[in-house]
């Protein structure tokens, strides 16, 4: 009985914590959620249609998948070779190969731009080669999607390599002694057991890959009708004071916040049953 | 000790590896840092502590470290709410702490600017009482208390979770106080995680540039951040003061970089060193009982 009291707090301290933890979340959360919406409605669901229906914005909206749809099978297969080499085999230099992994993490977005404008734009190391050969690449879809590969690079791999760690080299080893190819034991063995995570890593990378603001903005040269994605859209509209027209393609932008969030709650779900189900079924312990 | 390993895909899985991070990290990190050494180093500090440049580094720096100090305050009542109380929604609260990771940085900005101006639904309360936050410095701490919000929340949560019952109870049964608990037991063991939370807050908010510049009003040398300071000199085709500003900004990067691994080290000894510390701490308990 003592230690029920012993390990909370008294009642009236909980509530006090409980309403500043709720009350800092209605601030800073809650009410910018709503005000995306609230003010993309301000002017009636006519204007609101019509600001998304119009051309430009549609046509953001298609270079936004677009440049997903390119950049993400890049990073997966990058977070799945890196999650397998650093996992499953011991080399030098593993820990600095993930520091270099984590790296555009910790770099501003702005810098990331830049590289990409120092390596292929008309100052830069490739630009006269490029210009040369009518290549273009910077202010142009390529550097775009550079710019995006730039940024999730972390995404994928992170979320791979504790759990591949954690499961060990076993299930894998058995299935090549049993004479499975590579190829079948990747396929039968490796992707069902990180599948949650894999698709968990894949709902980030794709959040960040549709939403990133700076790093594509340096390297859009934000040429109108052809290099805007929707956020950038977001911010034509806005400084030309077209409100319903930014806060519109704003709530898309929002109501893909909301999905990839239920999708991720939806992942973490099924992660914790099937871990659940694992230690429940084979080992009682849990290793750590 | 060591068994062979009988696993294919080393080579193709590191070379794969190796190869993606070459184009996309080193090459350009390696050809941003050549670009900067073609200025002097006389020329280098010039343009790195210019007027301009200098008063960006402290509005950068500075909205940073307080929007990191705000979330290691409200993060660490958020995470020790959501672990530990439970009230009406909790489940639907915790998903949308990680909002800020997934609302694109635009969205934000333009969303806080309009909150905040002076007819906003928050502005036109803070304003008579002579607050005003849109398109000042101000505007740039709650852009950045807002994008880094989940970090010290998240970075928390799991090692609330670990803390094991045994050393709260011991400590309460040898007669100390629900805060003389929580300041000698519950506070030492999760503090390496809440500065790891603060640190990859503040590595996050100052390379933060999206939802800074719709609120900030980006006057120079007063609300202009190091960011935007960069993409000015890269519009007015000033290339070399673009790439040193953006060295220092690297810098600064790997330091936080490094800081954030050495503080993730010391997290995980200090958890594996608190299975070993609370051994004879059950004692006690058992024998009060």
């Amino acid at each position: 009985m003592i230690e029920g009291r012993a390990r909370s707090e008294p009642r009236a301290v909980r509530i006090a914590l409980t309403s500043i933890a709720l009350a800092f979340l209605f601030f800073f959360l809650i009410l910018p959620l709503a005000a995306v919406f609230v003010e993309a409605l301000r002017a009636g669901i006519a204007a609101y249609a019509g600001a998304l229906t119009e051309p430009e914005t549609l046509h953001a909206i298609g270079l936004t998948l677009l440049i997903a749809a390119i950049a993400l099978p890049f990073n997966i297969l990058f977070g799945v070779a890196a999650a397998w080499a650093i996992a499953k085999f011991e080399f030098r230099g593993k820990s600095l190969l993930i520091t270099l992994i984590d790296l555009p993490f910790a770099v501003s977005p702005v810098v990331a731009g830049l590289l990409f404008i120092l390596l292929f734009g008309a100052q830069g190391y490739f630009g006269h080669w490029l210009q040369a050969h009518d290549v273009k690449i910077v202010f142009a879809i390529p550097g775009m999607v550079l710019a995006t590969l730039f940024v999730t690079v972390p995404f994928v791999a992170r979320e791979l390599i504790p759990l591949m760690q954690e499961q060990g080299r076993d299930e894998e080893e058995a299935a090549i002694s049993l004479g499975a190819s590579g190829w079948q034991m990747f396929m039968r063995v490796t992707v069902p057991n990180i599948k949650w995570s894999l698709l968990y890593g894949v709902i980030l990378a794709n959040a960040r890959a549709m939403g990133e603001f700076g790093a594509v903005s340096v390297v859009s040269g934000h040429i109108r009708g052809e290099t805007n994605t929707l956020p950038l859209h977001v911010e034509i509209f806005y400084n030309e004071y077209n409100m319903v027209g930014a806060f519109a393609a704003a709530s898309v932008l929002a109501l893909l916040a909301l999905v990839t969030l239920a999708a991720k709650s939806v992942v973490e779900w099924r992660m914790r049953v099937e871990t659940e189900m694992l230690s429940a079924g084979l080992s009682p312990e849990k290793g750590s | 000790m060591r068994k062979a390993n009988v696993l294919p895909g080393l080579r193709l899985g590191l070379g794969y590896t190796l190869t993606y991070l070459s184009i996309l990290v080193l090459i350009p990190i390696a050809a941003l840092i050549l670009k900067s050494a073609s200025v002097s180093p006389e020329q280098f500090w010039q343009i790195a502590t210019g007027t301009r440049a200098m008063a960006s580094y402290r509005v950068t720096f500075g909205a940073s470290l307080i929007a990191a100090s705000i979330n290691a305050v409200f993060g660490l009542i958020v995470a020790w709410v959501l672990v530990r109380y439970t009230f009406p929604g909790k489940r639907l609260i915790d998903a949308l702490v990680d909002l800020p990771f997934a609302l694109p940085t635009a969205v934000a900005g333009i969303t806080l600017a309009t909150l905040y101006s002076g007819n906003g639904w928050i502005g036109q309360f803070l304003e008579p009482l002579g607050l005003k936050v849109a398109f000042t410095p101000l505007g740039i701490v709650v852009a950045l208390t807002f994008i880094t919000l989940p970090f010290v929340v998240r970075t928390l949560q799991p090692v609330i979770e670990d803390i094991e019952p045994e050393a709260e109870d011991a400590a309460a049964s040898l007669g100390a106080s629900r805060w003389q608990t929580w300041m000698r037991v519950i506070f030492p063991t999760i503090f390496p995680a809440l500065l790891t939370g603060f640190t990859l807050g503040l590595s996050r908010a100052i390379g933060e540039f999206g939802s800074v510049i719709f609120i900030a009003g980006n006057m120079p040398l007063i609300s202009e951040i190091t960011p935007l300071l960069i993409i000015s000199k890269l519009e007015q085709y000033d290339l070399p003061g673009a790439t040193v500003l953006a060295v220092v900004m690297l810098i600064v990067s790997f330091v936080l970089l490094l800081t954030i691994n050495i503080l993730q080290w010391w997290t995980a000894q200090r958890q594996s060193g608190d299975g070993g510390a609370s051994e004879p701490m059950p004692a006690p308990v058992v024998q009060a009982a």
